[in-house]
């Protein structure tokens, strides 16, 4: 394959458009050189339809083998870099061989496809969504337009919606017991809970919550893990009594979080937890960590 | 070294931390220009702080980037409190300095919202914020702008800002931000809504406003050395005026009421004050609540207020608080007269009673001079709410009594002053001395105090009496009276004497004299009681005691004896007890005393003043034993010379006024008193002593003694007199003395002559005048220009009483003069 395709001079251009591209929502994508741009967003069984537009440079042919467009849903290890595995791939065949002297349009359609994982752009780990359009041409090498979309899944509310609660310390030096309000939360979600010290005899500094995620790819003796702490919010301020109690609020909408994904096609997994974390006034760090499920809801449910 | 270092650091650390503030208060400040329109198209932006670990991911209006700065650039203005370098004073320094910066993002916050945006979306914004301590605040002033909103119930706004401000747990940094809460929500604290609304919200707050005590107060400044100690409590102190603060504004809130203030509130903020078991703490609370809280509520929760200081850590200052909540008590009893009736609803005297009791039983190592002063305060307030109940009076004097029994004397200086003061309070109250002496326990709270205490105490109870002119009318009152200022009236054991001041012995003994006037009945039956137990422990007195006080029992016995005189003198039969014989026995023994001083020329007068009262009660016998006395006296105790001339003319002039004696009596009492006359010592006064005796024979008035030939015979005696004292002063002095003696007894004879003593006649008058002249003009006479002039104006009257004409002017005509 080859990345640098639009750095050469292309005897023709290529470009794709969505049916509904200027109603449709976008959705923030962080390119490889580092560039967010703003493409179409979609979800699972949707239908996926627009036009391909040819444009040969003016007064030039070209000759092709014919023109298709793939849909492909693609996984990329960087560790493996250079290796994708597509776990879906659609192909729609738009012109037999020939030649191209003028601009010309092909419509397409997918419809109904099965995107079952979310766009994600983790660590070690990416997982998208293109739409490639192919002119074959023989000798040369072939021409190709990528254009990305972003996939994103939602979930209605979960029914069993359990809360945290967990009774942890260190035997006659501290004794907590934290609550956490629920153990699934959406994108928008508001932690909300309580800490009570039942037992404290060491002098803490203070206490916050900080929000991780552990993203985890490859298999076997393979697997990496990547932790990032994505939120440090605190607490509390100074020394607690015994019998104390103290509220969590945390928002978490200021933070860049993802849906939870276990094993995404067997490549990789992205978890989250929330840990707890005591420190001391000798800087000595107490923590407890509990996951999480992290789920998209459906913005207008 | 170290702490001069700490402290130069620590300007050093104010220093940084208000640049930090003011740098970031000036971005603030650009950012809060106001947004021109709202618009509806939000965007998601995203911004990291390098200082902090702050975060906000913030849905905003679209061009509302001031907004975005506002809450950055604030938050981080607002992570300078977050430093734990400053003690409180220089905290409190950089505090205020936030907090006028606050004030200006809360009005931006409100253009905020008037433009368009959501409080709810603000209010949730600022959570946003990574750091506890500028999101609390964050979240305070938007909460006060939310609750001013009402766009939520102001309960649930308030509930949520003292809830989240739990998670700050620092004792410091929490009290400055509940300080801050309670500012700015304090004109907006619920109104009563429902009983429940302000009931949760007022005890929220003080759950919420409890925990900094235990660690900001209580646990600092227990060790370390002086100087660390001292820092400490000046940072408490700092503290407290935060607490108390707090405490303030609770009370400030009108929601609560008096029901809800009994059964939850102070419960509630009792339990916490007895929780934190830190002396200086729990006893500034204890004054807060007390001085911040309506007066009615205190009354009627007295009872679980006062519950909650037996429970006091055992050295908390107690007394002063509960000093100060009696006092408030009072005044507000004072204030106005329809509240006593609640005082005696809820029994606030048996209450206070009882709590005090407690604590002084609790509080083993109380001074002396602090349940003495809790006492005061009882006192203080039964007198003002209870004016009327002095059994109430009593029982405080009791408990008094009880607590001293079985002490020394009190010799703390400020014991003494306190049981003065419990003491003077009654007298000052009731402005009658009859109301101490009805309180039995009185003198009893009396016998604690030192000797020189103890006279204070009785001056100030005689000057009440001076004072209020109040009248002790009855001899069991006298009694007791006597009984309370035994200090002034006899020695106690183991006063020193020789320390005693002069004049401040002299002071209080006038003192008691005065007192002694102040007895009074009109009848004469209980009146010579009185007398009697007055003389009783005046007697007691001692020798130095007697001149002052027994001049006063003598005249307030002789005033007895005219009235018994004045009323109708056959009525009185022998069977009646108050008789001015009795009367006059008494003072005889009441005299003698005087003796023993002694003090003869005092005694003296009185045996006179005595005759003469007796004259008037036409008690012969009784006058004559007395100038009898007064001549032994004279006699045997008046030595000195010029003593005698003053007893002598004392002695005429009274014996000049009887007019019982029969001429057997008189004679004897005449010829005695001329006797003496003619032998003092100094010619002058014997010639001036014999004239005056002249007048002993020759009472002007009706029936009075006439008898002329005596009186010339005086006169002639006294004319050779003065003829010695001249020749003697010719042999002494080589030159005769002055004539005034002469003239003087000229005078006599004009006297005497006017009155027509036939014995007194124009020749000898005009031969004396002669003698004068001659005199006058003699060569060694010496010149006196006082005689000199004494002579020509009796020669001036002379004349005048020729020209005048009439009989006299006849009478005079035969002088040639």
């Amino acid at each position: 394959m080859n990345f640098l395709v639009g750095a050469f001079k292309q005897p023709c251009n290529i470009s794709i458009k969505f049916v509904d591209g200027d109603t449709r929502k976008q959705a923030p994508l962080k390119k490889e050189n580092g560039q967010t741009v703003m493409v179409p967003l979609f979800q699972s069984q949707e239908n996926i339809a627009g036009e391909v537009c040819l444009e040969p440079v003016v007064g030039k042919k070209v000759e092709h083998n014919g023109v298709k467009i793939e849909l492909l849903g693609q996984i990329e290890l960087y560790f493996d870099r250079g290796n994708f595995y597509d776990f879906t791939s659609l192909v729609r065949e738009l012109d037999v061989p020939g030649d191209i002297y003028e601009r010309k349009t092909y419509p397409f359609e997918f419809s109904t496809v099965e995107m079952p994982y979310e766009s994600y752009n983790g660590v070690n780990v990416r997982l998208r969504y293109i739409l490639k359009v192919t002119i074959s041409r023989s000798y040369v090498s072939n021409i190709v337009e990528y254009q990305d979309f972003v996939v994103r899944n939602y979930t209605p509310l979960p029914t069993i919606n359990n809360s945290i609660k967990m009774e942890v310390g260190i035997e006659d030096c501290l004794h907590i017991e934290f609550e956490y309000g629920k153990s699934k939360y959406h994108l928008k979600d508001v932690i909300i809970g309580k800490i009570y010290f039942l037992l404290v005899r060491i002098k803490i500094k203070n206490m916050e919550l900080e929000i991780r995620r552990r993203e985890s790819t490859g298999s076997g003796p393979n697997t990496y893990v990547e932790t990032e702490t994505l939120a440090k919010f605190e607490l509390m301020d100074g020394a607690p009594v015994r019998g104390e109690s103290i509220p969590i609020r945390l928002f978490l909408s200021p933070y860049d979080l993802t849906p939870t994904y276990r094993n995404i096609n067997n490549k990789f997994s992205v978890k989250y937890y929330l840990n707890l974390v005591l420190v001391d006034e000798e800087d000595r760090r107490y923590f407890k960590q509990q996951e999480i499920t992290v789920y998209r809801l459906q913005e207008d449910s | 070294m170290i702490s001069s270092d700490g402290i130069e650091d620590e300007e050093k650390w104010l220093a940084e931390g208000i640049a930090g503030l003011q740098q970031n208060a000036f971005h603030m400040h650009r950012s809060l220009v106001p947004i021109p329109k709202p618009n509806p198209n939000f965007v998601r932006l995203n911004f990291n702080s390098r200082f902090l670990d702050f975060q906000f991911v913030v849905v905003l209006l679209k061009d509302s980037n001031n907004l975005r700065d506002a809450l950055k650039y604030s938050a981080q203005m607002l992570s300078e409190l977050r430093t734990s370098r400053l003690s409180p004073h220089k905290y409190y320094d950089l505090y205020m300095r936030a907090f006028d910066e606050l004030r200006k993002l809360e009005m931006f916050f409100k253009e905020e919202t008037k433009r368009g945006c959501s409080i709810i979306d603000l209010y949730e914004l600022v959570q946003h914020a990574g750091n506890i301590l500028p999101r609390l605040y964050l979240l305070c002033t938007v909460g006060s702008v939310y609750i001013k909103s009402k766009e939520a119930p102001a309960k649930d706004v308030l509930k949520d800002l003292v809830e989240m401000c739990r998670g700050v747990q620092h004792p410091v940094r929490g009290l400055f931000l509940r300080s801050y809460l309670s500012q700015v929500s304090r004109d907006k604290l619920p109104d009563i809504g429902s009983e429940y609304e302000g009931c949760y919200s007022a005890c929220e707050f003080i759950l919420f406003g409890d925990p900094e005590l235990r660690p900001a107060i209580g646990l600092s400044g227990l060790q370390g050395p002086a100087r660390e100690k001292e820092k400490r409590e000046k940072e408490r102190s700092e503290l407290r005026d935060l607490v108390g603060k707090n405490l303030h504004v609770l009370s400030q809130i009108e929601g609560i009421d008096l029901d809800m203030y009994k059964d939850t509130v102070l419960p509630r903020i009792l339990e916490q004050v007895v929780n934190c078991k830190d002396e200086l703490a729990q006893y500034y609370l204890m004054d807060c609540i007390i001085q911040v809280f309506p007066d009615e509520y205190h009354l009627q929760t007295l009872e679980t207020l006062l519950g909650a200081c037996p429970q006091l850590q055992p050295t908390v200052d107690i007394k002063t608080v509960l000093s100060q909540l009696m006092e408030r008590l009072s005044n507000y009893a004072a204030s106005s007269a329809e509240v006593l009736p609640e005082f005696l609803q809820v029994e606030a005297f048996a209450k206070l009673s009882n709590a005090i009791g407690k604590v002084i039983e609790a509080q083993v190592d109380m001074p002396v001079v602090g349940s003495i002063s809790l006492y005061v305060s009882l006192l203080t307030f039964t007198l003002r709410v209870h004016p009327d109940r002095l059994d109430y009076v009593d029982q405080v004097l009791g408990a008094c009594v009880k607590k001293l029994s079985g002490k020394a004397k009190i010799e703390d200086s400020k014991a003494t002053k306190q049981i003065v003061a419990l003491l003077s309070a009654p007298l000052e109250k009731y402005n009658d001395i009859g109301i101490a002496l009805k309180l039995s326990n009185y003198p009893r709270v009396m016998d604690h105090l030192d000797n020189g205490t103890n006279k204070v105490m009785a001056v100030v109870i005689i000057q009440s009496i001076m004072k209020n002119n109040s009248c002790i009318s009855t001899a069991e009152k006298v009694e007791a009276l006597f009984e309370l200022i035994k200090g002034l009236i006899k020695d106690l054991d183991g006063t020193p004497v020789d320390e005693l001041d002069e004049e401040d012995f002299k002071e209080e003994q006038n003192s008691v004299g005065r007192l002694i006037y102040m007895f009074y009945n009109d009848d004469p039956e209980e009146m010579l009681k009185i007398i009697s137990v007055v003389r009783k422990h005046i007697l007691t007195g001692g020798p130095t005691r007697l001149a002052f006080t027994v001049p006063p029992l003598i005249f307030s016995a002789l005033k007895l004896v005219r009235r018994l005189q004045g009323q109708d003198g056959d009525v009185i039969g022998e069977d009646m007890p108050a008789t001015p014989k009795k009367i006059f026995q008494l003072l005889h023994q009441t005299i003698e005393a005087l003796l023993s001083v002694p003090a003869p020329e005092l005694a003296l007068k009185l045996y006179l003043q005595c005759a003469e009262a007796a004259n008037d009660c036409d008690l012969e016998l009784v006058a004559y034993e007395f100038f009898t006395q007064a001549f032994i006296l004279y006699e045997e105790e008046v030595a000195d010379s010029k003593a005698q001339v003053t007893a002598i003319h004392l002695i005429i002039g009274t014996l000049q006024r009887m007019n019982i004696f029969g001429v057997e009596n008189r004679d004897t009492l005449t010829h005695k008193a001329t006797g003496y006359s003619a032998k003092l010592l100094k010619k002058p006064d014997q010639c001036r002593a014999v004239y005056a005796c002249s007048h002993l024979f020759w009472v002007d008035d009706q029936d009075g003694v006439k008898d002329g030939e005596r009186v010339l015979l005086c006169l002639k005696r006294a004319l050779r007199i003065a003829n010695a004292a001249q020749q003697m002063a010719n042999v002494t002095r080589g030159s005769s003395g002055s004539v005034a003696l002469f003239v003087e007894i000229l005078n006599k004879y004009l006297y005497f002559f006017e009155k027509g003593n036939p014995q007194i006649t124009s020749s000898v008058i005009q031969g004396l005048i002669e003698l004068i002249t001659t005199e006058m003009q003699s060569e060694n006479s010496t010149p006196d220009p006082s005689a000199d002039a004494f002579f020509s104006s009796t020669l001036r009257y002379i004349q005048f009483q020729k020209q005048k004409g009439g009989v006299m002017g006849e009478k005079y005509e035969a002088i040639k003069a």
